[in-house]
C-alpha cells in the first residue's frame, strides 16, 4: 500500500474507473460460470480473487486517492469484490453438488447381490416349542421340574398306582435294561412328578415336567421310540376338575389363539381318578369343517377337535405313596406329546423329519416358535 | 370290543332313528372309547338269494378246474328257470344250498354284478363266498347254507348282512364293557332307557349232584359253576344268527360248542369252557401247578407250567390253565363222519365251566405264556362273579336249543366266602372333586344307575355292583357321577397358583447356550441316544475307556444299537453324515442332551428297591432309588464340516476348522459365565495334533478340535470334520462368575504393539499368560493379531504379534509408563517362554 498521492486526479486512476471495476467483476463472474469442475473454479478463483488478481490490485490503488475520493472508490471496489465472492461460493456449492452426485453414481453397487456368507443356525422346534410351553406355565407361577431318563420302576410305575400286575403297565412298550431289575427307560415324565412331590415338604406343588421319554415303537411317519412329553402337576388344597379344565383352556389359548378351548372325555389312567382324554377345538377350522364336505380340514380330519392327551385328578393313592394327605390335598395332572402337537401346529407331515436332524427341516423354525 | 347294533338293540329299546354315530357320540361322552362305527353292507344291493344247486358240469380245459352250475333261485330271477353260473370254488355239491347274487346286484366293494361271458359260458351271477359278502376274511370257499332254507329266500336278511358295528377300545378299568351286557348297560344309562339284563334269567339252585369239582386254591378261584348237558348232536352246527353275531363281534365261528361258549362270553362277559365229559378223568380240580408240570394247550403248544399258574386238572393231570386256555386233551372233539353210513360221531356229553379267577393270577399266567386270550383279557380286567351261574345256564339253554341236548339236573356252584366291599364317601365329594354342585340327590341317583346300592345321608355307604371291581375308592365313585353328569358341563376356572420364580439357572443356561450356538451358525439336532459297538470302534475308543461301559437295553429297537450313548458324538456325526449324504455339505450341528455313564456309580447300580406305595418312602429309600441309576450328565456337543464361509463374490471360501470347534466351546463357556482354559491334548477321537482339552480351573470339562483322519475315514465323514463336546454339569459345577460392573476409564488409551519370537512348540496361551502377568494392572486388553513363520525369524521359530492396550483409571498415562509396562510384559515372556523381541 503506497502513501496517498496528492498529485493525481482520482478520476485519472484508470483502474478505479467505475466501468473498469464493473468489467473486472463481470470477467470474474464469467470465469466462475465457465468453470465446469472444482479444479477450474479454483483456477478462476486464483485469477480473479487471489492477491494478484486485478480487483485486488485495484483495491490497492484506493490508498493513492485523495481522501475525498477514497470512500466512493472503496465502496465501489468492495461491492464488486463482494459480488465476486458470492458468485464464487454459489458456483462452488453447485460444482460440489455435481461432483458429489457423480461420485455417488460411480460408487453405486448392486445391492441385490446375495450375501449368504455367515452360516445360518437354528434351534430345534422341539426345544423351542417346549420352551414356549414352559413360558406359558412359568408365567402362571409353575416351576419347571426335570428328572433322569433312566428311571427306577418305582418312580415310573409303582408310585403312580401302576403295580407290577397292573394291566396298563404291560401296554406301555417299556424299554428294559439288561441285567437290571426295577430300572427302565422312563415311559413318561410322570416319575418327575413323583420326585417333585417327594421333594416338597408339603404342597402346594405346581410343576411342569418336559422331557424325553421312551417307548419301544419303531420309527415311522407317526411314531418314534424316543419322544418328548410335557406333563403338568398341581397339588394344593381344594383343586378341582374345573381348575384342570381352566388350566387346559388357558394353555390352548396361549398356544393356539383366542377362543380356542378344550373338551374332556372320560378315560382311564391309573394315576388319575377321575381321568379324561383332552381334545382342543381345531385351531384351523374351528369346527366349521364338521359335516361340511366343501370345506374339509386336514388338521382335524374334519372332526372339529384335535386330541391332545390324557389328564385327570391325581389319584389319591399317588398322593399317599408320596406321603401327602389326600383328605387335605387334591391335585390335577395332564400330559401330552410335543411331537404330535408340533406336527399339527406346524403342519409337519412326517415324524421322521422331526427326528432325523436334517438342517433343512430345522432352519425355517428359527430361534423361537 | 365290537358291538353289533342289531345285537345291542336286543337289550335296550333304542329309538329306531338312532344311528351308530349317534350312539357312538353318547357312549364317548359317557367314557367309552368308541373308535369307530363300521357300516356293514352299506353299499350292498340285491338280489342276493338262497340257491339250490341242481347240476354241476366240470370244465377241465382251463388252467384250473371250473364248474358250470345250474342253480334254482326260486322266483328271484323273475322266470323261475335255473340260473347258469360259472364258479371256481369246489367246496359244494349238487343238492347244497348256496348264496347266489344275481345280475343287477352290487356286492361290497362296491362290485356291481352283471351277466358276463367267462370260460366260454355265460355266467348269470355268482355263487358267493363269505369274503365276497363282507362277512369275514377267513373263508375262501363259498358259503354252504343249512338245507332248510327255500331257494329264492332273501339272503341279505338271512345273513344279517346290513348292520352297524361299534368298535370300542375298552380301558383297563372297564372289564364289564367287554360284553354286550356291559355296553348295553352304559347305553341304557346314556339314553335314559331301561336295560334288559341278559344275566337275569332263571337258574336252578345249586345241588350236590352236579359235575364233581374240587377247588383247592380258593384265593385263586372264588367261584366255580359246572353244568352238564348230554345227548348233544355231534353233527349240529351253529345257527346262522349265532355265527353272524360272533363274526360281527370280531371272532371266528369254530364249532357249535365253542361258538356257544364264545357267544355267551360276548353276551355276558363271562368266559366259559366246554369239556368233553368222556375225556375228563374224575373230578375237576382247581389248584396251582407243580413246577415242571406240562400241558398241551388248545393251540397245540406244549407248555411247561410255573408253580404260580392256576390250573384246572383231572385225575390225570392239568386239563387247562385256568382262565387262560384249555388243554388239547379234553377239548370238544371234531365231528367225524363215517363215509359209509354218513353217521356223525363226536362229543355228545359236555361239561360247562363258568368260574371266577383272581385277576392278578390270570394276568401273570397270560403274560408268562404269552397267551393274551379273550378269556384272559376279561379275567384280567375283572368279570362279574355273580354272572357265572347265569352264563352257565345260558350255555346249557343254547346247547339244548340248537344241539338237541338234554340238561342234566345237577348244578355245581362252589362259592368262596368273601366280604362285601363297600365305600364310604362324603355326599359332596363329587362336587368338591368336580368344582361343580351336583347335590346329594344327583350323586345317589347316578351311583344307583351304575348299579351301586347307596345308603346314608351326609356320608354315603356305597356298595358297588359285582360287575364293577374297579370301583374301590371314593374318587372312583366321583368319576361315575361326574362322567354321567357330563365332563362337557364342567366349569372352567383357574386355581390361585402361588407366585413362581421362573426357570432355574440351569434351565436358563441351556436356553442361552442354544441361542448362542444357533446364533453362531449351528443348527440344533436331537438325536436318539442309542448306540452300538460299531460306532465306538469307528471312533477308535479303546477297551477300558469309560465311554465303552454302556447302559444296555434288554429289548432294543435295533440289535445293532443296544446301548445308551456315553458321548454325544455318535449321534451328532450320524446326523452330520445324513445331512452331507442329502447334499448339505456345509454343515454345523449341535446337541444338548444327556449321556449315560456307569463309571463312578455304586454297586447298587440297576438294583432299585421295590418300595411300598402305602406311605412316603424314607430319605434313605429315595437315595437307594437314585443309587440304582446310572449317571446322566447333561452335555453339549457340536460337529462341523465343509465351509463356514462359502466362496462368493466377496472372495475365497473359509472352511470350518478346529478353531471353530474350540470357539464353540468358548461360546458355551461364555454363556455359562465361566472362563475356559485351553490346553493341547491327545484324546480319541480327535486328531492327535489338533485336539484341545478344555478346563475350568483344574477341572477337565471337555475336548474340541479336528477329528482323527482315521475316524473321519471309517465313519465316511467329510475331510477335516471337527467336533466339540463339553460336560455341562462339570462346566457349571463351580457356579457362574457373577459379572461385576466394570469401572469405565475415560482417560485416553495407550496402544503398543509387540512382536515376540518364540520356539514353535511354545503355546500361544502360555505367551499370552506371560504377557498379561508381566504387563500388570495397566493392561486393559491384549490381542494376538499375527502369527508369522519364515526365514527372518529362523527355523523352528515363530513370531507372535500382539496389540497391547494400556489405560489407567485415574490419569492419562505417559509414554514412559506405557513403555515400562510393555517392557515388563516382554521381560516376563522372555523369562517364562524364552521370547525375544523381533528386531
Amino acid at each position: 500500500m503506497s502513501a496517498p498521492n496528492k498529485s493525481y486526479d482520482p478520476v485519472e486512476v484508470e483502474a478505479l474507473k467505475p466501468e473498469e471495476i464493473e468489467r473486472l467483476r463481470d470477467e470474474a463472474l464469467a470465469a466462475f460460470a465457465a468453470a465446469t469442475d472444482l479444479d477450474a473454479l479454483h483456477e478462476a478463483k486464483v485469477a480473479h480473487m487471489g492477491d494478484r488478481s486485478p480487483l485486488a490490485l485495484a483495491n490497492r490503488e484506493i490508498g493513492a486517492l485523495p481522501p475525498a475520493a477514497k470512500a466512493e472508490a472503496g465502496k465501489r471496489v468492495g461491492a464488486a469484490r463482494g459480488g465476486v465472492n458470492k458468485a464464487f461460493a454459489a458456483r462452488k456449492v453447485e460444482l460440489e453438488a455435481e461432483r458429489d452426485a457423480r461420485v455417488l453414481v460411480e460408487e453405486a453397487v448392486d445391492v441385490t447381490l446375495p450375501y449368504d456368507r455367515a452360516p445360518r443356525g437354528g434351534r430345534h422346534p422341539l426345544t423351542t416349542f417346549a420352551e414356549r410351553l414352559m413360558d406359558v406355565f412359568t408365567a402362571m407361577g409353575y416351576s419347571v421340574a426335570e428328572g433322569p431318563e433312566v428311571e427306577a420302576e418305582w418312580l415310573n410305575f409303582d408310585a403312580l398306582n401302576m403295580g407290577p400286575d397292573h394291566p396298563a403297565r404291560s401296554t406301555q412298550d417299556t424299554f428294559f435294561l439288561k441285567d437290571a431289575d426295577s430300572v427302565v427307560l422312563r415311559t413318561h415324565t410322570s416319575g418327575v412328578q413323583i420326585r417333585s412331590l417327594l421333594a416338597a415338604a408339603e404342597p402346594p406343588v405346581y410343576v411342569i415336567c418336559p422331557g424325553r421319554v421312551f417307548r419301544s415303537d419303531e420309527l415311522d411317519a407317526t411314531h418314534t421310540p424316543v419322544f418328548n412329553q410335557v406333563e403338568l402337576l398341581a397339588v394344593d388344597e381344594g383343586l378341582t376338575m374345573a381348575d384342570l379344565k381352566g388350566t387346559l383352556d388357558h394353555m390352548v389359548e396361549s398356544l393356539f389363539g383366542e377362543g380356542i378351548s378344550t373338551r374332556l372325555r372320560p378315560n382311564y389312567f391309573p394315576f388319575t381318578e377321575p381321568s379324561a382324554e383332552m381334545d382342543m377345538v381345531c385351531f384351523v377350522c374351528r369346527g366349521e369343517s364338521v359335516g361340511n364336505p366343501d370345506r374339509p380340514c386336514r388338521t382335524c380330519s374334519s372332526e372339529g377337535w384335535i386330541e391332545l392327551g390324557g389328564c385327570g385328578m391325581v389319584n389319591p393313592r399317588v398322593l399317599v405313596a408320596c406321603g401327602i394327605d389326600p383328605n387335605k390335598y387334591s391335585g390335577f395332572a395332564f400330559g401330552f406329546g410335543i411331537e404330535r402337537m408340533l406336527m399339527f401346529r406346524h403342519n409337519v407331515e412326517d415324524m421322521r423329519d422331526i427326528v432325523e436332524g436334517d438342517v433343512r427341516f430345522t432352519l425355517p423354525f428359527g430361534m423361537e416358535i | 370290543m365290537r358291538v353289533p347294533l342289531s345285537w345291542l338293540r336286543e337289550y335296550v329299546d333304542l329309538p329306531a332313528g338312532e344311528t351308530g354315530r349317534d350312539i357312538q357320540a353318547k357312549l364317548i361322552r359317557a367314557g367309552l372309547e368308541v373308535e369307530g362305527v363300521e357300516q356293514l353292507g352299506a353299499d350292498l344291493k340285491g338280489p342276493l338269494v338262497v340257491g339250490h344247486v341242481l347240476a354241476i358240469e366240470e370244465l377241465t380245459e382251463f388252467k384250473k378246474p371250473i364248474r358250470y352250475c345250474q342253480v334254482d333261485v326260486g322266483d328271484a330271477n323273475g322266470t323261475g328257470e335255473p340260473q347258469n353260473i360259472v364258479c371256481g370254488a369246489r367246496n359244494f355239491a349238487v343238492g347244497d344250498k348256496v348264496v347266489v347274487v344275481l345280475p343287477g346286484a352290487v356286492l361290497p366293494g362296491p362290485f356291481p354284478i352283471a351277466a358276463r361271458q367267462t370260460y366260454g359260458k355265460t355266467s348269470e351271477g355268482m355263487i358267493c363266498s363269505a369274503r365276497e359278502l363282507g362277512m369275514g376274511d377267513d373263508h375262501d370257499g363259498i358259503i354252504v347254507l343249512p338245507p332248510e332254507y327255500e331257494p329264492g329266500t332273501d339272503a341279505i336278511e338271512l345273513l344279517e348282512l346290513v348292520d352297524e358295528v361299534l368298535d370300542i377300545a375298552v380301558t383297563a378299568d372297564r372289564g364289564y364293557c367287554l360284553s354286550l351286557r356291559g355296553v348295553a348297560r352304559e347305553t341304557a344309562i346314556a339314553f335314559d332307557l331301561p336295560l334288559r339284563d341278559p344275566a337275569l334269567i332263571d337258574v336252578p339252585p345249586a345241588n350236590s349232584y352236579g359235575p364233581l369239582v374240587k377247588v383247592e386254591d380258593q384265593a385263586g378261584c372264588d367261584r366255580f359253576v359246572a353244568r352238564s348237558v348230554v345227548g348233544v348232536d355231534p353233527a349240529a352246527k351253529s345257527p346262522i344268527w349265532m355265527q353272524r353275531r360272533i363274526q360281527k363281534a370280531g371272532m371266528r365261528p369254530i364249532s357249535l360248542a365253542v361258538d356257544i361258549t364264545n357267544y355267551v362270553m360276548l353276551e355276558m362277559g363271562q368266559p366259559l369252557h366246554a369239556y368233553d365229559r368222556h375225556r375228563i378223568d374224575g373230578a375237576i380240580t382247581v389248584r396251582r401247578a407243580n413246577a415242571g408240570e406240562k400241558l398241551r394247550t388248545l393251540d397245540g403248544v406244549e407248555r411247561t407250567l410255573d408253580a404260580e399258574d392256576l390250573l384246572i386238572c383231572d385225575n390225570a393231570g392239568p386239563i387247562g390253565i385256568a382262565g387262560v386256555m384249555g388243554g388239547a386233551g379234553t377239548e370238544i372233539a371234531d365231528p367225524v363222519v363215517d363215509p359209509e353210513t354218513g353217521e356223525v360221531t363226536g362229543t355228545s356229553e359236555i361239561v360247562i365251566e363258568a368260574a371266577h379267577f383272581a385277576p392278578v393270577s390270570i394276568a401273570r399266567s397270560a403274560r408268562r405264556h404269552k397267551l393274551p386270550s379273550e378269556a384272559a383279557k376279561r379275567f384280567e380286567r375283572g368279570v362279574d362273579p355273580e354272572a357265572t351261574k347265569a352264563a352257565a345256564q345260558r350255555a346249557v339253554d343254547l346247547l339244548v336249543l340248537v344241539a338237541g341236548g338234554t340238561a342234566e339236573a345237577g348244578v355245581t356252584d362252589i362259592v368262596a366266602p368273601h366280604p362285601v366291599h363297600s365305600i364310604s364317601i362324603a355326599a359332596d365329594l363329587p362336587d368338591r372333586v368336580a368344582g361343580q354342585e351336583y347335590g346329594r340327590e344327583t350323586v345317589v341317583r347316578r351311583l344307583q344307575e351304575v348299579g351301586c346300592t347307596v345308603v346314608g345321608s351326609d356320608v354315603l355307604v356305597v356298595t358297588p355292583p359285582t360287575w364293577r371291581p374297579d370301583l374301590t375308592d371314593p374318587n372312583d365313585l366321583c368319576e361315575e357321577v361326574i362322567r354321567l353328569e357330563g365332563y362337557e358341563n364342567l366349569p372352567s376356572t383357574l386355581p390361585d397358583v402361588p407366585a413362581g420364580r421362573g426357570l432355574t439357572e440351569a434351565q436358563r443356561l441351556r436356553r442361552r447356550i442354544g441361542v448362542a450356538l444357533a446364533s453362531s451358525g449351528q443348527v440344533e439336532v436331537q438325536n436318539y441316544p442309542f448306540i452300538g459297538e460299531a460306532v465306538l470302534d469307528a471312533l477308535g475308543i479303546e477297551a477300558g475307556d469309560p465311554r465303552r461301559e454302556t447302559v444296555k437295553i434288554a429289548n432294543p429297537i435295533s440289535h445293532e444299537e443296544p446301548s445308551l450313548r456315553t458321548t454325544l458324538l455318535p449321534g451328532l456325526l450320524g446326523a452330520l453324515h445324513r445331512n452331507v449324504g442329502r447334499g448339505t455339505t456345509d454343515v454345523a450341528l449341535f446337541e444338548l442332551g444327556r449321556v449315560f455313564r456307569v463309571d463312578g456309580t455304586a454297586e447298587t447300580l440297576y438294583h432299585a428297591p421295590r418300595l411300598p406305595v402305602d406311605r412316603r418312602p424314607t430319605g434313605d429309600e429315595i437315595a437307594q432309588l437314585d443309587a440304582a441309576l446310572p449317571r446322566q450328565p447333561y452335555r453339549v456337543g457340536a460337529v462341523f464340516a465343509g465351509h463356514r464361509d462359502p466362496q462368493g463374490w466377496w472372495g475365497k471360501p473359509q472352511a470350518w476348522t478346529w478353531a471353530d470347534a474350540v470357539e464353540a466351546a468358548r461360546t458355551v463357556a461364555d454363556a455359562a459365565g465361566v472362563s475356559l482354559t485351553v490346553r493341547q491334548d491327545q484324546h480319541t477321537p480327535w486328531h492327535p495334533g489338533r485336539c484341545a482339552a478344555l478346563y475350568v480351573g483344574e477341572q477337565l470339562v471337555g475336548h474340541a478340535g479336528e477329528l482323527h483322519p482315521r475316524v473321519v475315514k471309517s465313519l465316511n465323514l467329510p475331510e477335516r470334520t471337527c467336533a466339540m463336546e463339553l460336560d455341562l454339569d462339570l462346566l457349571t459345577a463351580g457356579g457362574a462368575v457373577k459379572a461385576e460392573g466394570p469401572k469405565i476409564s475415560t482417560f485416553p488409551v495407550a496402544t503398543q504393539d509387540v512382536a515376540l519370537i518364540v520356539d514353535d512348540a511354545v503355546k500361544a496361551a502360555d505367551v499370552e499368560a506371560a504377557l498379561r502377568a508381566g504387563a500388570g494392572s495397566l493392561l486393559e486388553s491384549l490381542r494376538l493379531f499375527d502369527v508369522y513363520r519364515g526365514e527372518s525369524v529362523g527355523e523352528g521359530r515363530k513370531s507372535l504379534a500382539y496389540a497391547l492396550r494400556f489405560r489407567a483409571a485415574d490419569r492419562t498415562l505417559t509414554a514412559d509408563e506405557a513403555s515400562a509396562a510393555r517392557e515388563s510384559a516382554v521381560a516376563e515372556a522372555a523369562t517364562r517362554v524364552g521370547a525375544t523381541l523381533r528386531g
